[in-house]
């Protein structure tokens, strides 16, 4: 019914004629008879009333959920509300890449900001401007580890399982092979990965903290992948790193994360944020755009997408990645809400993480479920000893998404900021119900 | 305009948190290095955002023929579909019958994408175009290797490609064979007959292709590469004008992607979030990446049973395919083919109230967009397609896309999307006149342009020979 297309009918008309034709049908002369469609089979269009009825309809089938205490991969955290002010505003929402510099510095300097924070949270010296999300991030992290006699990639086996399929299609393409290292009571096993890593290694990659919330030795791990000549990627959680041993502390060549915790909505999964730092030395390696300062004509501050010379516009087939949108509202979104928390505000967060997440480890072992991996860790865990089923299906009843389950047995619980003490005390208890059962 | 960095002061910040009514603990290693980020009041923050907004050209700020990126109006009920919590609040990994709506969300999409592309399956998982293409080859690559055929190692493209194809193609392990175009930017047959062969895994093409031209033979060409064994690959961004009155799948390609931020009217967010998904034929089907919904009644995931993985974490830009749902339910079975019938209509009739003064690259009839070259009066009066791209800037026009397709020298492209009124397209056509005037009278005047914009052009050089790539506290 609507199609947001300004003139009327007449006016059309008048302009088919001006440029010389009859009908739109003569518009589409070139199109071959034999290909030409009569006609879509889908439903005729809808009035903006109908429309948001019907998205209403669609999103009030799904449960929304009081409390979550899952997150494997996806956060659930408070997102201050200048955050959403501030992402709103249509000219960032609506404007194309900045390749036009003299009107675009607003998102550039947004993104330039960005890469100063990220550098700054990472302990990194470069940032890229974002890429899809983490996943993707990790992927195209392990292509610029790439070198002619280095194509073997190393993944510890207790990173987040989207992560690893997304580094295997990623290789299925570009030839890399993949090899997973075993982890050990819940952490990477360094003797296997030093048995394995050889001439022929690219890169490690190391989950930091990893899949089952547990605190690995990142840098033990980054002196062995170096001795072996390999390059190291460290895949961190970037609320854990206002408080955690930076990537850059740790040795890493390149920092790579999700940054969906940064003030993105859990939104069914996307769309969220991949972040990329790296070392000065792999600057030229980074895929993606780069937002880089300069001066203007007149020598006034100015900033410009830079480094194209990577990019597919320009080396195409030679270029370092096909990747051409990143997220820059996305990354505008982490970095209002960097901004709007601060250094003290983003260590206060993780702080109550790592709190919060204790004490509810805590409560639900008094209610039987055990540590599975007793190991430090940052704001999730993994309990073992109870009917993983019955347990999430009582919570949900009482509105409450428990964690996700790994087997029969095994859940895999987060808890962060927005997780109060009485909600994990009735989560504890649900759990203690269903377990004296 | 001040940094972040430079604005407030130390200790001035927003109060968010709440106290913490756990026992505090904390963790074994901290990290040592000095964390510096923004301090900054509230007010000083907002003020700060505000002041960048008012240096962004948006869609709603004026004209944006920006062409090959479709940037058409962003329609405002998609935003508020969106921002419904029964979406935003979703954790992707909650129980699937708690999720119906998301799942009918996709299916939704992936029925409505399909019948508009002539495709039998989809995925919605690929970010962005360029992901999509990443995608889409990996499927060819795995039904080749599927039945064996390994020697199947080449990706023909045309030279007026978009970069992205040459590149995702290597990265999907492919070499790229480029074929010259014809002078009127069309697909050599001859050519492509020569290139198509047993090495041949599928070609790339984009129809209507770079130059805004639908290519007639695209039959003949489709059925060329399919009798040498390969496979076509259809680039979607230029689906806009074909959307409801051609589809690829009836073209002979068997694999797609779209661009929902260009076609389906999602907002391109300042260069992302955008969202690519990717349809093919039944025979490719095995193959798609990640989870799909299934089932009648009540819907669940599945995975494919030859599934090349997933390409991105979940299910892709949920979000942005809510928008684009929106969107297509809006347009529906009529206003799909309206709107691109508008989109070629503008475009033709900004073409031909141009075309006196500017020498359109390919003459006759152009799709959504057109392609004029400004070689001749570069020659003549020194003024350069940057040039005349850099003046519109002081009419709050945004440029047409520079320097591409690269088989035309000084190329300006056009799109000017079927959202334009013709008011807004005879102002804008008046302004390309009169900076035509100028660059005959007063050509240094177009050199020195923009001059009305907060910044004027930068020194892009200086930039990349002496990177400065953050904030140095």
């Amino acid at each position: 019914m609507g199609s947001y297309i300004a003139n009327t009918k007449e006016q059309q008309q008048a302009m088919l004629e001006q440029a010389g034709f009859q009908s739109f049908d003569e518009l589409f002369s070139d199109i071959p008879e034999s290909v030409r469609c009569r006609g879509l089979s889908i439903p005729a269009g809808l009035s903006e009333l109908e429309t948001m009825e019907q998205m209403e309809e669609l999103a009030a089938k799904n449960k929304v959920f009081r409390h979550i205490f899952r997150g494997a991969g996806a956060y659930c955290h408070y997102i201050p509300a200048i955050v959403k002010s501030v992402t709103s505003k249509e000219e960032f929402l609506t404007a194309y890449t900045p390749y036009q510099a003299e009107i675009s510095q607003g998102i550039l300097q947004s993104i330039f900001e960005y890469q100063t924070m990220i550098c700054e949270l990472t302990g990194m010296e470069v940032s890229n401007a974002s890429v899809y999300d983490g996943a993707t991030a990790a992927a195209e992290a392990v292509a610029m580890c790439r070198e002619r006699k280095r194509t073997k990639v190393y993944v510890s086996a207790a990173v987040n399982p989207e992560v690893l399929a997304v580094i295997g299609a990623y290789c299925y393409g570009n030839g890399m092979e993949v090899e997973t290292i075993p982890h050990k009571d819940g952490l990477t096993d360094q003797q296997a990965l030093r048995a394995a890593l050889g001439d022929d290694s690219a890169c490690f990659y190391l989950q930091q903290p990893n899949y089952f919330g547990c605190l690995e030795d990142a840098e033990e791990i980054g002196e062995i992948v170096h001795a072996a000549g390999a390059k190291y990627i460290m895949g961190c959680n970037p609320i854990a790193l206002a408080r955690i041993p930076t990537p850059g502390e740790c040795g890493a060549d390149i920092a790579v994360g999700e940054g969906q915790p940064l003030g993105l909505e859990l939104a069914f999964g996307g769309p969220y944020l991949g972040y990329m730092a790296a070392t000065g030395k792999m600057m030229r390696k980074l895929p993606g755009r780069i937002v880089g300062e300069t001066t203007d004509k007149n020598g006034k501050r100015a900033f410009v997408l830079t480094l194209q010379a990577r990019e597919q516009h320009i080396r195409r087939e030679k270029a370092s990645s096909n990747i051409c949108s990143n997220q820059a509202h996305c990354a505008l979104t982490a970095g209002a809400y960097m901004a709007a928390m601060g250094a003290e505000g983003l260590r206060r967060t993780a702080d109550l993480c790592v709190s919060k997440a204790h004490y509810l480890q805590e409560e639900l072992g008094k209610a039987g479920l055990r540590m599975k991996y007793r190991q430090p860790y940052f704001h999730e865990f993994v309990t073992t000893g109870g009917r993983a089923a019955e347990i999430l299906t009582a919570l949900e009843q009482a509105g409450i998404l428990g964690g996700l389950p790994l087997n029969e047995t095994d859940i895999l619980w987060c808890a962060t900021e927005l997780n109060t003490k009485a909600a994990m005390d009735r989560t504890a208890a649900i759990v203690r119900e269903v377990s004296q059962k | 305009m001040k940094l972040i960095f430079e604005r407030g002061s130390e200790g001035q910040g927003c109060a968010v948190l709440p106290a913490c009514d756990v026992p505090p603990v904390t963790l074994p290693k901290q990290r040592t290095k000095e964390l510096r980020l923004p301090q900054l009041s509230e007010c000083g923050l907002s003020r700060h955002y505000t002041e960048l907004a008012k240096e962004v050209h948006g869609v709603n700020d004026g004209f944006y023929p920006l062409g090959s990126c479709t940037m058409k109006y962003n329609p405002k009920v998609n935003e508020a579909a969106a921002s419904l919590w029964g979406f935003t609040k979703i954790h992707p990994l909650q129980p699937e019958h708690t999720v119906q709506g998301c799942l009918e969300v996709c299916r939704q999409t992936e029925q409505l994408l399909c019948e508009i592309t002539g495709m039998e399956a989809m995925t919605l998982q690929p970010a962005a175009g360029a992901h999509g293409e990443f995608t889409g080859l990996l499927l060819m690559k795995a039904y080749h290797d599927s039945r064996g055929d390994k020697k199947r190692t080449k990706i023909i493209v045309p030279d007026s490609a978009h970069g992205t194809n040459p590149a995702s193609a290597v990265m999907a392990g492919f070499t790229v064979v480029s074929i010259p175009s014809r002078d009127d930017g069309c697909v050599d047959l001859e050519k492509l007959r020569a290139a198509a062969g047993e090495d041949t895994a599928g070609l790339m093409l984009t129809n209507p292709n770079t130059v805004g031209l639908f290519d007639k033979n695209i039959l003949e060409i489709t059925s060329i590469v399919h009798e040498a064994g390969g496979l076509n690959y259809y680039d979607g961004a230029n689906l806009n004008a074909v959307m409801g009155i051609a589809r690829p799948g009836d073209m002979g390609f068997d694999v797609v992607h779209l661009n929902l931020h260009k076609t389906f009217s999602t907002p391109h967010g300042g260069g992302g979030p955008g969202s690519g998904p990717v349809g093919c034929k039944a025979f490719l089907a095995p193959f798609l990446p990640g989870r799909r919904p299934a089932g009648r009644e009540k819907l669940h995931w599945e995975t494919s049973s030859h599934s090349i993985g997933s390409v991105k974490a979940f299910y892709g830009n949920f979000l942005v395919v809510v928008r684009a749902l929106s969107y297509l339910l809006t347009l529906g079975r009529e206003g799909i083919p309206e709107a691109a019938q508008n989109a070629v209509l503008n475009a033709n009739y900004m073409m031909t109230k141009l075309q006196d003064l500017y020498p359109m690259a390919y003459p006759g009839i152009c799709m959504h967009e057109f392609v004029m070259s400004l070689e001749k009066m570069k020659h003549e009066t020194g003024v350069s397609a940057m040039d005349i791209a850099k003046s519109l800037l002081d009419y709050g026009i945004h440029p047409p896309t520079m320097y591409f397709p690269l088989i035309v020298e000084e190329a300006l492209m056009v799109e000017p999307t079927e959202t334009e009124s013709r008011e807004t397209l005879d102002e804008a056509i008046a302004v390309f006149r009169e900076i035509w005037q100028k660059a005959k009278t007063d050509p240094a005047s177009l050199h020195e342009a923009p001059v009305r914009t907060g910044i004027g052009r930068p020194d892009e050089v200086g930039a990349a020979r002496h990177p400065i790539l953050r904030y140095e506290f």
